[in-house]
C-alpha cells in the first residue's frame, strides 16, 4: 500500500521533541520534568524508524532497541534519585534545589 | 485517501495532542497517562513504517513498564499535589515557549528542505517490505543484533546490571540523617553486599 | 682620525718603558679611588685612621704628579702631551669611547693644584672633623671626590670629561648634606645638585652636537678640527666645524661651567653650600671643584675661539664678578663673604677666558686655590674656636687671640686684595692687562671696580673678625687674651697656603712669565703688553686695591667708623637693601621656576597619575567587577533557567543548519 512520505513523521518527531523540550523547561515537578524527557526519547526512537525505512534496512531499528534498553536502565537509576531527594525535602519542586548559585 | 494516510493522520493527531495535553495537565498522574497515549500512538507509527518488533517493544517495555515504574513512583510521593500554575521564574515561560516555537520552525524546515538531500530516494519502503518478508523482521533484527551489534548488545546488558545495583545502593530505607554515612548493621545483608559496599 | 692619536700605552717622557707601568696617570686616580673604595667598605673597621689613610693616599698622587711633572719638564715644549689609553669602555657598533686619559701641561698644573691644595686640606679635616661620628665617611667622600676631579681633568674624551662633571657635582651633594640631619645643609645640598643639574644638562646637549658634528668625542680630535688645517697630507682628513655649530656647542658647554662654577645665572647654589663644613667648602667651592669650568673653557680653547662664544664668556663673567662683589659687602656670615667672593674671583677667570688670555686665568686659578682655601681654612679654624660661629659681628681681635690663625689670614687678605707683591696682586694685574690689550676697555673698567669693592669687603672681614677690641660669642673662654686656637693638624695645612699666597706670583712674573710659556703650546699665545703700559695698569689696579682697603679701614677700624657708617647708609638705604638681600635672585627664581615646577609636579601626581593612570588601571578593574556583578546573576542555581540556555545554544546551532540549507 502506499505510504505516507517519511518527511512527516520527521516533522511529527520534530514537533514532539519540541514539546517535550518545552516541557521540561515550564513544568516543575521532577518527576514531570523526567517524563517530558522520556517524550523527547520517543521522538527520537521515532527518527531513527523513519531513517530505517529510508535506508531500507532495519540497523535504525536496532538503535531504537538500544535506546529503548538505555532509557529503562535510566529511568530506574533517575527516578531512585528523584525519589530520595524528594522525600528529604517533602517536596518535588526542583525550584527548591537552587543553593548553588551566586 | 488510502487507508495508510487515514491511519497516519489520526496517529498523527493523537500523538501531538496526547504531547500537548502532558503540556498542560496540572496532575502528574495523568502526564503518565497521556505519555501513555502518546507511546502508543508512536507504536503505531512505528507499525505503518514496518517496524513490527520495535512496535511490540514499545508497548511492553516502554508503555508497560517504565511508565508504570513512573506511576509508582508517582503514587510513593503524593498522587494529588497539583502543580501551581504561576510561574516564579521570571520570564521563563515566554523563553521557553518562544525558543520552543523557534525550534520547532527550524526542525521543520530543515527537515522539508533537507531530506530529499540525503539522496535515498523512494526505495527505502521497498527494500524494508522486502526483509520483512524474508527473512522476517525479528529474524532480521535478530541476525544484525548478535553478529554486528553484538558488542553494544552485551554493553547494555552490564548496564542494566549496574542499573540494578546502584538502585539498590540508592534505595535502600535509611532511617536517620547519619545513617546514610554509616554502613548498615552486621546482622542485616550477606557478605557479598558488604563487601561490595566496603569496595564502593 | 689616527693621525691624532698615539694609541700606545705609555708616556714619550721617560727614558724607558720599564717604568711606564707606575708612571701612568691612571695612578693619579686610582689613588684616591682605592681609599675612596676602601673607606666605603671597610671605613668602620679603619675608623679612626681614615683621616691618615685618605690624606695618604692623596698624598701619593701627588708625588705621582710631581715626578709626572719633572718627566714633563724633561722633554720639549711641543712634545709634552702624553694620550694614555686605559681601556676600551663603549663599544656599540661604530661608536666607541675609550678611557683615554690626555696629560699635557694644562692637565699637570691642575693635577699639581688638585692633589697639592687637595692633601692639605685632607690634613686639615683630620683635625676639624675629630669626634664626628661618620669620620670614615667623610674622607671616603672627599678621597671619591678627588679621583673624580682628577678623572675631569685628565679626561680625553668628553664622555670621560662629562663623568667626572658629574661625579664631582655628587660628592659636592654627598659633602655640602654631610651632616644632613641639619634640614639647611640637606636643602643645600639638594639646591646644589639640582642646580647643577640645569647647568649639567645642557652641557650633555653640548656633547651631542659636537658628536654629531665632528663624529667624536676625543678632546684633542675635537681642538684639531677646530684649529686649522695642519700642513701637508693631514690635510686631506681635516674637516673643519662651522663656526655657527661652534657658536652653539661652547655656548651650550659653557651654560654646564656657569651651573658648576657658579656664574650668572646659576650661582645661587654655592653661598647656601657654605652649610657644609669648612674643609669642603675649601677645597670643593673654592679650590677645586668650581674651577672645572674654567679648566674645560680653557682646554676647550680652539672651540672657544672659532665660535664667537668668548665675548660672552668674557661679559658673564666680568658682570658676575661685579655682581658678587656687590653682594658680599653687605654679608654678616663669614663663610658666605668666602663664597661670594669665590663666585667674584671665579668671573675673574672667565673674564680672563674671554679674552684669549687662558694662561692668565689658570694663574689666577693657582693663587686663588692657595689663598682662598687659605683663608676658609682659616674661617673653619676661627669656627672651630669660638664653637660654630659664623657671624662677624660676634667677632673681633681674633688676630691677637689666635695667632697662627690671625696671620696666615692676614697673607691671605692681602693676597686677594691685590696688594704688591702677594700672589693675588700678580695674577688680577694679568687678567687686566689682558683685557686692555684685547681692547675690552669696559671688562677692564668692571675688573678694576671689582678689585676695588673686592679689597673693600675682604677688608671689611678682616676688620672685623682679627682687628679691633676682642669679642667672642658667650660660652667661649678666654685665657689671658687667647682663645684655643688652631691644633696642629689645622696648622699644618694654613702655613704652606700662607707661604704659597706670598709668593705664588713667582709662577708669572714678567718678564719671565714661566707659566705662560708652559703652557704656550696647548693654549696659544697671549699677547702681553710690553713696555710702559703694563707697569701703569698694574698700578693702577693697586690703587683700587688700597683705596677699597683704605675705605674699609675708615668704616670699621677707626673709632669713628660706626657713626661714618650711620652717616653713609641712609644715603644708600635702597641699593644697599637690594645687595643685602642679594638682590632679590633666589626670590625671582623660586617664583619664575620653582613654584612653578611644583605646581607642575604636583599636577603630575596627582591628577595625572593617581586620577588619571591609576583612574584608568582601578577603573578598569572596577569596571570588570561590575560587569561581572551583573553577569554573575546568570548562575541563578534554577535547573530550568540553565536548560533554558541550553534550549537557546541548540537553536542557535541549528540555525546555521537552516542558513545553510536556506543558501543552498
Amino acid at each position: 500500500m502506499t505510504s505516507v512520505a517519511p518527511g512527516y513523521y520527521l516533522v511529527l518527531a520534530g514537533l514532539m521533541f519540541t514539546i517535550g523540550v518545552v516541557g521540561v523547561l515550564v513544568r516543575r515537578n521532577a518527576i514531570v520534568i523526567f517524563m517530558f524527557v522520556e517524550l523527547m526519547l520517543n521522538a527520537v526512537n521515532l527518527i531513527f524508524v523513519t531513517f530505517a525505512r529510508m535506508h531500507g534496512n532495519v540497523d535504525g531499528q536496532i538503535l531504537v532497541f538500544f535506546v529503548l534498553v538505555v532509557a529503562a536502565a535510566e529511568v530506574t537509576v533517575g527516578l531512585a534519585i528523584i525519589l530520595m531527594i524528594a522525600r528529604r525535602r517533602n517536596s518535588a519542586d526542583v525550584d527548591g534545589v537552587h543553593l548553588l548559585r551566586w | 485517501m488510502s487507508l495508510a494516510v487515514i491511519v497516519f493522520g489520526v496517529m498523527f493527531i493523537v500523538a501531538l495532542g496526547a504531547s500537548l495535553a502532558m503540556l498542560f495537565s496540572p496532575n502528574a498522574v495523568h502526564v503518565a497517562l497521556f505519555l501513555v497515549v502518546a507511546q502508543v500512538a508512536l507504536a503505531l507509527a512505528f507499525l505503518l513504517q514496518g517496524a513490527y518488533f520495535v512496535a511490540a517493544m514499545q508497548i511492553i517495555v516502554y508503555a508497560g513498564a517504565i511508565m508504570v515504574l513512573f506511576l509508582f513512583v508517582i503514587m510513593l510521593l503524593g498522587v494529588d499535589k497539583r502543580e501551581a500554575l504561576i510561574e516564579p521564574l521570571r520570564g521563563q515561560r515566554q523563553v521557553a515557549i518562544g525558543l520552543g516555537l523557534l525550534l520547532a520552525a527550524e526542525i521543520s524546515y530543515s527537515v522539508l528542505r533537507g531530506v530529499h538531500l540525503l539522496g535515498l530516494g523512494n526505495g527505502g519502503s521497498a527494500a524494508l517490505n522486502a526483509i520483512n518478508q524474508n527473512p522476517g523482521n525479528v529474524k532480521a533484527i535478530a541476525r544484525l543484533l548478535f553478529s554486528r551489534y553484538l558488542l553494544p548488545f552485551e554493553a547494555t546488558s552490564v548496564l542494566l546490571v549496574v542499573a540494578i545495583v546502584g538502585v539498590m545502593m540508592l534505595a535502600r530505607r535509611i532511617d536517620t540523617a547519619a545513617g546514610l554515612f554509616e554502613p548498615r548493621q552486621p546482622a542485616e545483608p550477606s557478605a557479598p553486599i558488604e563487601a561490595e559496599r566496603e569496595a564502593v | 682620525m689616527t693621525l691624532y692619536r698615539q694609541c700606545a700605552s705609555c708616556l714619550p717622557l721617560t727614558g724607558g718603558m720599564i717604568f711606564s707601568w707606575f708612571l701612568n696617570p691612571g695612578w693619579l686616580i686610582a689613588f684616591p679611588l682605592l681609599g675612596a673604595v676602601l673607606l666605603l667598605f671597610f671605613g668602620k673597621r679603619i675608623g679612626r685612621f681614615a683621616g691618615v689613610l685618605a690624606s695618604g693616599l692623596l698624598g701619593l698622587s701627588f708625588v705621582l704628579g710631581l715626578v709626572l711633572f719633572g718627566a714633563q719638564l724633561g722633554t720639549a715644549g711641543s712634545q709634552r702631551t702624553a694620550y694614555v689609553h686605559l681601556f676600551d669602555w663603549i663599544s656599540v657598533g661604530s661608536f666607541r669611547v675609550g678611557a683615554d686619559l690626555t696629560l699635557d701641561q694644562l692637565s699637570i698644573v691642575m693635577v699639581l693644584v688638585v692633589t697639592g691644595v687637595g692633601t692639605l686640606i685632607h690634613i686639615y679635616s683630620i683635625g676639624y672633623m675629630e669626634g664626628d661620628p661618620r669620620y670614615p665617611r667623610f674622607f671616603c667622600y672627599l678621597n671619591l671626590f678627588a679621583a673624580l676631579m682628577l678623572t675631569l681633568v685628565l679626561a680625553g674624551n668628553l664622555l670621560l670629561l662629562y663623568v667626572g662633571w658629574e661625579g664631582v657635582g655628587l660628592c659636592s651633594f654627598l659633602l655640602i648634606g654631610f651632616w644632613f640631619e641639619r634640614a639647611k645643609a640637606s636643602n643645600a645640598a639638594k639646591k646644589a645638585f639640582l642646580v647643577n643639574r640645569v647647568g649639567d644638562f645642557a652641557f650633555l646637549i653640548g656633547i651631542f652636537v659636537l658628536a654629531k658634528a665632528a663624529s667624536t668625542l676625543s678632546i684633542p680630535v675635537i681642538n684639531a678640527l677646530a684649529g686649522p688645517a695642519p700642513p701637508g697630507p693631514a690635510a686631506l682628513l681635516h674637516q673643519p666645524l662651522t663656526t655657527g655649530i661652534a657658536t652653539v656647542a661652547s655656548l651650550l658647554l659653557f651654560a654646564g661651567a656657569t651651573g658648576k662654577s657658579a656664574q650668572i645665572p646659576l650661582y645661587i647654589w654655592l653661598p647656601d653650600a657654605m652649610e657644609g663644613p669648612t674643609p669642603v667648602s675649601a677645597l670643593i667651592h673654592a679650590a677645586t671643584m668650581v674651577t672645572a669650568g674654567v679648566y674645560m673653557v680653557a682646554r676647550l680653547s680652539p672651540l672657544f675661539q672659532l665660535g664667537s662664544a668668548l665675548t660672552v664668556v668674557a661679559w658673564i663673567g666680568g658682570l658676575t664678578a661685579l655682581w658678587a662683589a656687590l653682594m658680599a659687602c653687605f654679608e654678616f656670615d663669614i663663610k658666605r663673604v668666602l663664597a661670594y667672593s669665590t663666585i667674584s674671583q671665579l668671573g675673574y677667570m672667565f673674564l680672563a677666558n674671554g679674552v684669549q688670555g687662558y694662561s692668565a686665568a689658570m694663574f689666577h686659578l693657582v693663587t686663588h686655590a692657595f689663598f682662598k682655601a687659605l683663608m676658609f681654612l682659616g674661617a673653619g679654624a676661627v669656627m672651630h674656636s669660638l664653637a660654630g660661629e659664623t657671624d662677624m659681628r660676634k667677632m673681633g681681635g681674633l688676630r691677637k687671640a689666635m695667632p697662627i690663625t690671625g696671620y696666615t689670614f692676614l697673607v691671605g687678605w692681602l693676597a686677594i686684595s691685590g696688594v704688591f707683591p702677594f700672589a693675588g696682586f700678580w695674577s688680577k694685574d694679568a687678567i687686566l692687562a689682558s683685557a686692555w690689550h684685547q681692547g675690552q676697555y669696559a671688562l677692564w673698567a668692571i675688573g678694576v671696580g671689582t678689585a676695588l669693592l673686592t679689597a673693600f669687603y675682604m677688608s671689611r672681614l678682616y676688620f672685623r673678625v682679627f682687628e679691633g677690641p676682642l669679642l667672642v660669642p658667650d660660652g667661649v673662654e678666654v685665657h689671658d687674651g687667647r682663645v684655643h686656637d688652631a691644633p696642629i693638624t689645622m696648622v699644618i695645612a694654613l702655613v704652606p697656603l700662607a707661604f704659597l699666597s706670598v709668593v705664588g706670583g713667582l709662577l708669572n712674573l714678567p718678564p719671565s712669565l714661566t707659566l705662560e710659556h708652559f703652557l704656550e703650546p696647548v693654549v696659544g699665545r697671549s699677547e702681553v703688553p710690553a713696555g710702559l703700559t703694563p707697569w701703569f695698569l698694574a698700578s693702577l689696579a693697586l690703587v683700587a686695591g688700597l683705596a677699597g682697603i683704605a675705605i674699609a679701614y675708615m668704616l670699621y677700624m677707626r673709632p669713628d667708623g660706626q657713626t661714618r657708617r650711620a652717616a653713609l647708609y641712609p644715603r644708600l638705604r635702597i641699593p644697599i637693601a637690594a645687595a643685602a638681600n642679594k638682590f632679590y635672585v633666589d626670590e625671582l627664581y623660586g617664583r619664575a621656576i620653582v613654584l612653578p615646577g611644583k605646581a607642575l609636579a604636583s599636577f603630575s601626581a596627582y591628577t595625572l597619575d593617581a586620577r588619571g593612570i591609576d583612574g584608568l588601571v582601578n577603573g578598569t578593574g572596577g569596571l570588570i567587577a561590575a560587569i561581572s556583578d551583573r553577569v554573575r546573576r546568570v548562575q541563578s542555581g534554577y535547573v530550568r533557567n540553565y536548560a533554558a540556555t541550553f534550549l537557546l545554544g541548540v537553536v542557535v546551532l541549528f540555525s546555521i543548519v537552516v542558513v545553510r540549507l536556506a543558501t543552498g
